[in-house]
């Protein structure tokens, strides 16, 4: 090769520093192997919570969810109202505690702290019944965040199991599975709802069934509807998962080791399965939320008195311009609530599935 | 004597991931004369489709050139702006990649494609554009050209795609061909045929070619001079014949007793001990000190310098300089 | 089609006339068969190792799987140690019989420690008596193939691709089987790793006894691991002899411009071969040609190539060819 450019190139000449011939004598094993670390041990769990927590609005949500479930938690047992009480002094129901802004006394709880009373402050202010708006909008939570998560665990096991039993098995079954899931997916979900609660109204007489009162027909129409219509998004997810995870070699390593249907599904795809289902769920619990806030919006959710944010929300719309904070404060709950599950399904997505990794 | 066409100059470049800064190359230096075929051969992780990238300078977002100088007849590449990298990339350096059927945009025919190189590139417009194209595809060996152009990529074969490839590439008859492992993801029948059309195309329209690839058999077949890489470095920089029957870098050699030959049927491979480099933890010393069965207390702790060697060609051991010495001492006795 | 009567002893692997082929949907209601084997016979004695080349699309792979049953044959008989295998038969067979996987990344399993991915076919056949007793088997397999004991607790993605394959062989050894189909098992490592994963098939078949059914496409690599070779072309045997014999008088066309495509890691020898190009594309297993599959790209092809499709003759010294021509 003709010299050029960078061989013409200032080089170190190998006599120019301090040559200790000693080191040109052979390397150890030991000295070399120093080199060659082996990086710690992570499981894929242990990776992706790192992940997870690296992420900010993850960690935001997170936090947020927390302070709320301990809302609702702490709250009932420190402040001294019932969801369903009206507002007593002395024993007797106070008429002008009605509609009361934040922090505002009716006239006889003025009275009553004058003489020497403790009056717990309505940090709500009241509902036109003269019930803590609070300690509603507590209870509302803790309604809306049971209902939501029942409704999404219902749905992930329905879709799991249906979504996994089609996926694996493929062929036949898996085409009528889907034709059904199709089906299914078609009919008008707002129409079920108020269909199947006139009907539980008559089927269940409520004087039977106590405890189905309290929930109320409506309720269970809309858990319900969610048990039969609502999982078919989480089957046709599921489904699609396991048709990709069965493409792997080691679903095909299993089969030529010897092992059987049972033992590949619980073993090898469901695991592998697993961050992606729980996204999905985590996904699903402020979807539900949302869908039974907005049935009870329209009136087809949870019973008086028993408060839910939609209904809340609902009766808040007669003197909305009077009292605006009784839309306000379940409204910015509902949105703080959706809007941290969403954002951590998200950085549960970002952290674990499988797909974005490098 | 040959004209130099491009010379990298100590090039670094490294990505940023969240594990920490990944050195892909670590001061890459090279020649290419005009008219050349020159191999880049390494194993993965060694940064040669890097080093490739960087000069074409389509590295990812988070990599960046971070020291050195890529001269490209006498212009510093890597101070270019975006505006004079478009034209540099297509006119004066193209690339052709790996896979055939994710380089081709699979909504558009091919002759929508060859038509934007060309259109981009040179004057031609409209039906010009359209008879350059055909014209193109003819040279590569595509049969029924007319027929072609209307086509999309998937009605053709993995050969045929790698063609197609080679023609947008050199439509507007750029300087440099850069071909990142253009047929490894192909047969081996194929392959033989599109090395073959490399090879006569380089002949007829003179451009330089840069094969990144990890295949020595491709290498030996193609190149008139070979750098090889390890761990983001040159080891051994030579023409063909002195890398293959005069190597004097470990890891060359190494490479070259662990690959099956026809002439060595039934004798037993010689493997390269332990596993290749973790780029997120280079050693201080030499890459490949590690895997080394001669390493010296040398090794680990400096970076080889680039030594000529007596035919002339230029290897990075401290084994070199170390038998230098001995020569020059038993010289002076 | 020659049949190779055998005795039980003679042969371990006896495939006769294998046949799989996929229906693929064209239209409507209409689905035609792809034929990714279309006739196949060969046989492998006990510690031998048949290599089985050809291109992509030839139905290699296929023939890899067929055998071991992952897919339901559509015609032909398998042979193994003298008895058929068959629905039945298959789920005692599947401890002698295993396989070694191409893609390191996915043939094992993500969330699995190691020693649980090698001791999955331990606990499928209920090869011990205890949790102890299944630990010291692993970590037996583990060096056996060259890993670190105490790297049975990590999980497969921590380790690089020659170590995983490592331990997809550990795994395929688990149940000490007598035939092991290597599907492309060096294909995807760096050149450097691929000779220390061949050197330990080739150990380990000294040591233990195991045949190898050897699939892929480095003609090199094959070249150097067979005792004797078959070439494969859309779905069946063109050629089928002893390694040095095939390399050095090869018969078929197709085998002579296969071999002159490889390219050899030498210069000099680069620039004084003499190339066979062929002309053309791999027909679509769809629409195979009638007669000889080949016949589109022969440059010998006669009338009789169009007409009948040409079985397996015998040359001599066990070399057989399927061809009117040659």
């Amino acid at each position: 090769m003709s010299t050029r450019d960078i061989d013409k190139m200032p080089k170190k000449s190998p006599f120019s520093f301090q040559i200790d011939l000693q080191k040109f004598e052979k390397a150890t094993d030991e000295e070399k192997r120093q080199q060659d670390v082996m990086s710690e041990s992570v499981s894929f769990f242990k990776d992706g919570m790192r992940k997870l927590m690296k992420n900010p609005l993850a960690v935001g949500s997170i936090i947020a969810l927390i302070l709320i479930i301990a809302m609702v938690i702490i709250v009932p047992r420190v402040v001294p109202y019932s969801y369903s009480q009206i507002i007593t002094v002395n024993g007797k129901r106070d008429k002008t505690a009605a509609n009361m802004a934040p922090f505002e006394y009716s006239e006889k709880e003025l009275e009553y702290m004058a003489d020497g009373g403790e009056v717990f402050p309505h940090i709500m202010g009241t509902d036109e019944l003269g019930r803590d708006y609070f300690v509603r909008v507590v209870y509302g939570t803790r309604v809306s965040l049971i209902v939501g998560i029942f409704a999404a665990v219902l749905v992930l096991i329905i879709g799991v199991i249906y979504g996994s039993i089609s996926g694996y098995f493929g062929g036949k079954v898996d085409l009528i599975m889907m034709r059904i899931v199709d089906i299914i997916y078609s009919l008008p979900d707002m129409l079920m709802v108020v269909l199947l609660s006139v009907v539980m109204r008559e089927i269940l007489s409520v004087d039977k069934y106590p405890m189905l009162q309290k929930i109320g027909t409506n309720m269970l129409s809309m858990f319900m509807v969610f048990g039969l219509l609502y999982w078919t998004g989480m089957a046709r997810m599921v489904r699609g998962q396991i048709l990709t995870i069965k493409q792997n070699e080691y679903v095909l390593a299993a089969r030529v080791s010897g092992a059987k249907a049972g033992r590949i599904i619980r073993k090898h795809i469901l695991p592998n399965s697993v961050s992606v289902i729980f996204i999905a769920a985590a996904l699903q619990v402020p979807s539900a939320i949302f869908t039974e806030s907005f049935l009870s919006f329209i009136g087809l959710g949870v019973q008086a008195p028993m408060p839910s944010l939609g209904s809340l929300a609902s009766m808040a719309r007669s003197g909305l311009t009077e009292y605006p904070y009784k839309l306000v404060f379940p409204a910015i709950l509902i949105c703080l609530i959706t809007l941290a599950f969403n954002l951590l399904g998200d950085g549960l997505r970002d952290a674990f599935d499988p797909k974005l990794r490098r | 004597m040959s004209e130099t066409i491009l010379s990298v100059q100590n090039l670094h470049t490294s990505f940023k991931t969240d594990k920490g800064s990944v050195k892909a190359v670590n001061g890459v230096s090279f020649n290419l004369d005009k008219g050349k075929i020159l191999g880049i051969v390494g194993e993965s992780g060694s940064g040669k489709s890097v080093t490739a990238y960087s000069i074409m300078r389509i590295l990812e977002s988070n990599g960046s050139i971070t020291e050195g100088q890529v001269l490209y007849k006498g212009q510093d590449i890597t101070k270019f702006t975006e505006k004079q990298m478009r034209e540099f990339r297509g006119k004066c350096c193209s690339i052709i990649f790996q896979d055939p059927m994710t380089s081709l945009n699979p909504v558009f025919t091919i002759g929508m494609q060859l038509k934007e190189a060309i259109e981009l590139h040179t004057e031609r417009k409209g039906k010009e554009a359209e008879a350059r194209a055909v014209e193109m595809l003819t040279l590569v060996g595509v049969n029924e050209p007319e027929k072609r152009i209307k086509q999309y990529p998937f009605e053709l074969s993995g050969g045929m795609r790698q063609r197609v490839m080679i023609a947008m590439a050199l439509a507007c008859e750029p300087d440099i061909l850069i071909a990142d492992e253009p047929t490894t993801a192909l047969d081996v029948t194929i392959q033989a045929q599109i090395l073959e059309l490399m090879q006569s195309l380089q002949k007829k329209l003179g451009m330089a070619i840069i094969m990144v690839t990890h295949d020595l058999g491709v290498i030996a077949d193609m190149c008139d001079e070979i750098i090889v890489m390890y761990g983001g470095r040159v080891c051994e920089r030579g023409t063909a014949e002195d890398i293959f029957y005069r190597p004097h870098h470990e890891y060359t050699k190494g490479l070259l007793r662990s690959i099956p030959n026809v002439d060595r049927i039934g004798e037993k491979l010689v493997p390269i001990p332990g596993t290749p480099i973790n780029l997120l933890n280079m050693p201080k010393g030499c890459a490949f000190c590690p895997r080394c069965e001669n390493a010296m207390k040398i090794c680990i702790e400096e970076q080889p310098p680039e030594m000529q060697m007596p035919d002339g060609h230029f290897a990075s051991c401290w084994l070199n300089v170390k038998a230098e010495m001995e020569a020059q001492k038993g010289g002076r006795q | 089609m020659s049949k190779e009567t055998a005795s039980k002893s003679e042969y371990l692997v006896e495939v006769n006339g294998l046949k799989q082929y996929f229906p693929v949907k064209v239209g409507f209601m209409k689905s035609l068969p792809l034929k990714a084997v279309d006739g196949v016979s060969f046989a492998i004695r006990p510690g031998e190792t048949l290599g089985l080349v050809g291109e992509s699309g030839c139905g290699k792979t296929t023939v890899g799987r067929s055998l071991l049953r992952l897919y339901t044959p559509t015609a032909g008989d398998v042979f193994f140690d003298g008895e058929r295998v068959d629905e039945k038969s298959i789920t005692h067979m599947r401890k002698q019989m295993q396989m070694v996987f191409q893609d390191p990344y996915s043939s094992l399993n993500p969330r699995m420690t190691v020693e649980d991915i090698i001791g999955e076919p331990l606990d499928v056949h209920k090869l011990y008596a205890s949790k102890g007793e299944r630990r010291d088997k692993v970590l037996e397999l583990m060096e056996l193939v060259g890993l670190n004991a105490e790297h049975a607790t990590r999980y497969a993605h921590e380790f690089s691709g020659g170590q995983r394959q490592r331990i997809g062989i550990a795994r395929a050894l688990a149940t000490n089987p007598r035939f092991i189909v290597c599907d492309e098992a060096v294909s995807a490592l760096d050149v450097s790793i691929q000779a220390q994963v061949i050197n330990m098939f080739e150990e380990l078949q000294e040591k233990l006894g195991v045949a190898y059914l050897f699939i892929a496409h480095d003609l090199l690599v094959v070249h150097h691991i067979s005792d004797r070779i078959a070439v494969m072309y859309l779905g069946r045997i063109v050629e089928i002899a002893d390694s040095n014999e095939l390399n050095e008088n090869p018969i078929h066309p197709y085998t002579q411009s296969l071999l002159s495509a490889v390219p050899y890691p030498d210069p000099k020898m680069a620039k004084e071969r003499q190339r066979i190009v062929l002309e053309g594309d791999v027909p679509s297993p769809l629409h195979m040609p009638s007669g000889c599959a080949f016949r589109t790209r022969c440059k010998y092809a006669t009338e009789r190539c169009a007409q009948e499709c040409p079985g397996l003759t015998d040359r001599g010294n066990g070399h057989q060819v399927a061809c009117w021509v040659k």
